[in-house]
């Protein structure tokens, strides 16, 4: 075995070849997560309102988005966004963004499903008792029905955020430079160590992931007591 | 410089038959992998379910690993590294094979079954636990109560959950692309690079995995309404 190889690559592993260089590894990885999410989070918020909205207008161009989304493998969608960007604005985009848009409008619709369910589960005489006090839909929605809907499906939204962070990798297929990208680089250059190369990057997305899992799953169970303490 | 569009091009002549090809080779790693890993995730839920310690451990980390790590880093791992941790008699078969094919299988159908065994698991609670109890007590071992009586009723509720994630499996094997497998994403990729008609190629393939997808999730609430009588939406 050659684990001397992995540790001498461990720093190019975890930040590319920053500060002399590119920023790289396992800190691109996180940026495209981070960045992912926090656009995610929004776009799919404004999606999945749509989606339950009673306009038909507003409520069929989500669920076709939704559903043409969800039925698309994540790597079309990233071939979409690099592969067409120079058709319809005339120029490239660097390949980091354009990954970075692709992520955040797939995750956006698996979001938009989350924010859908989570406000389905609400009692309605919640929304019949904001109306009712003389509040308007819209701030019923602001100051009534998104506070607590939102609480609850924080789980959810780590969750997601956990596939996010492992969807990252196939950044590395349009050569952003993270932590896959990374690893193919370093067992290119050396030939002799893939073994323990790629099971160290496993170890460090697997990390990530279980400790946000675990996470998620306290959350959960907070919350459920929570609620159980309310009723 | 205005894009000329021609779908005629990727869809008939040679590159027709890419396509159709690259979907053949789709349809066939998703299949095999959707048997073994429904195969495979069933062991490690009955596993993880069983009382014996060290047996419900490696069942529990390998569903947790598998989970938590990115499929293309599993693809790699299996391409590139596996020869040094499988038995050399192993590597012989699978080198003599299509290699490329069988590391595509052999990630996804590992990747998946961590899923399905969650989902079986789930299943399996969701049956009374004096099920298990009275069929012990009618003098059924543990694995002979399993398959006779708690799988049967536990696979009715599990089936909707399942097929989710064959779906997802057939979506993820777009990524074998990247070890080589021509699958239908690879002969789109292939097209584009060819023709530079990036556009067509990409939107006849998106149209097909969405054609799959769109029957599969129809046949999926068909059932939910008729077998389980759940009104999906």
């Amino acid at each position: 075995m050659h684990w001397d190889i992995v540790f001498r690559n461990f720093d190019y592993f975890l930040i590319g070849a920053y500060p002399k260089g590119p920023l790289g590894g396992l800190a691109m990885t996180v940026i495209l997560a981070v960045g992912g999410i926090f656009g995610a989070f929004w776009l799919g918020l404004g999606v999945g309102l749509m989606r339950i909205s009673k306009k038909p207008s507003l409520r069929w161009p989500a669920m076709a988005f939704i559903e043409i989304i969800r039925g698309t493998p994540l790597l079309m969608v990233v071939f979409w966004f690099y592969f067409l960007a120079p058709v319809v604005f005339g120029h490239t985009l660097p390949e980091a963004e354009s990954a970075l848009i692709a992520l955040i409008v797939f995750t956006s619709a698996y979001i938009a499903e989350i924010v859908r369910a989570g406000v389905e589960a609400l009692p309605k005489g919640q929304m019949e008792a904001a109306r009712g006090t003389g509040l308007s839909h819209f701030q019923a929605m602001t100051h009534i029905i998104l506070p607590q809907a939102l609480f609850n499906m924080i789980p959810s939204f780590v969750n997601q955020f956990v596939s996010l962070t492992k969807d990252t990798s196939l950044a590395f297929i349009i050569g952003v430079n993270e932590l896959t990208k990374a690893a193919t680089q370093v067992n290119n250059r050396t030939l002799t160590a893939p073994t323990e190369i790629f099971i160290t990057i496993a170890v460090l997305y697997f990390v990530i992931c279980y400790c946000l899992t675990e996470f998620s799953r306290y959350l959960e169970r907070r919350i459920n007591r929570y609620q159980a303490r309310g009723r | 410089m205005a894009y000329q569009f021609d779908f005629g091009q990727v869809v008939s002549g040679e590159y027709g038959q890419w396509i159709l090809s690259g979907l053949g080779v789709t349809l066939q790693i998703s299949g095999i992998s959707i048997v073994l890993s429904l195969a495979l995730g069933t062991v490690i839920a009955v596993l993880r379910l069983s009382k014996v310690k060290p047996l419900v451990w490696f069942a529990a980390s390998f569903t947790e690993f598998f989970r938590n790590t990115p499929l293309l880093v599993q693809i790699f791992f299996w391409y590139f590294g596996s020869y040094s941790v499988l038995p050399e008699a192993v590597n012989q078969w699978l080198y003599a094979r299509d290699f490329e094919f069988a590391c595509g299988v052999i990630a996804l159908t590992v990747y998946t079954a961590a899923f399905i065994a969650e989902e079986i698991r789930s299943g399996i609670f969701s049956i009374p636990k004096n099920q298990l109890e009275a069929s012990r007590a009618c003098g059924l071992s543990f694995l002979q109560a399993m398959a006779y009586v708690i799988l049967p009723q536990a696979f009715r509720v599990i089936i909707p959950p399942l097929i989710s994630q064959f779906l997802n499996l057939i979506k993820n094997s777009s990524l074998v692309m990247t070890i080589g497998v021509m699958d239908l994403t690879y002969m789109a990729r292939q097209i584009e690079a060819h023709t530079f008609h990036g556009f067509e190629a990409f939107t006849v393939s998106t149209l097909i995995y969405l054609t799959i997808s769109l029957i599969v999730s129809l046949g999926v609430n068909l059932y939910n309404r008729r077998v389980l009588h759940v009104r999906s939406r």
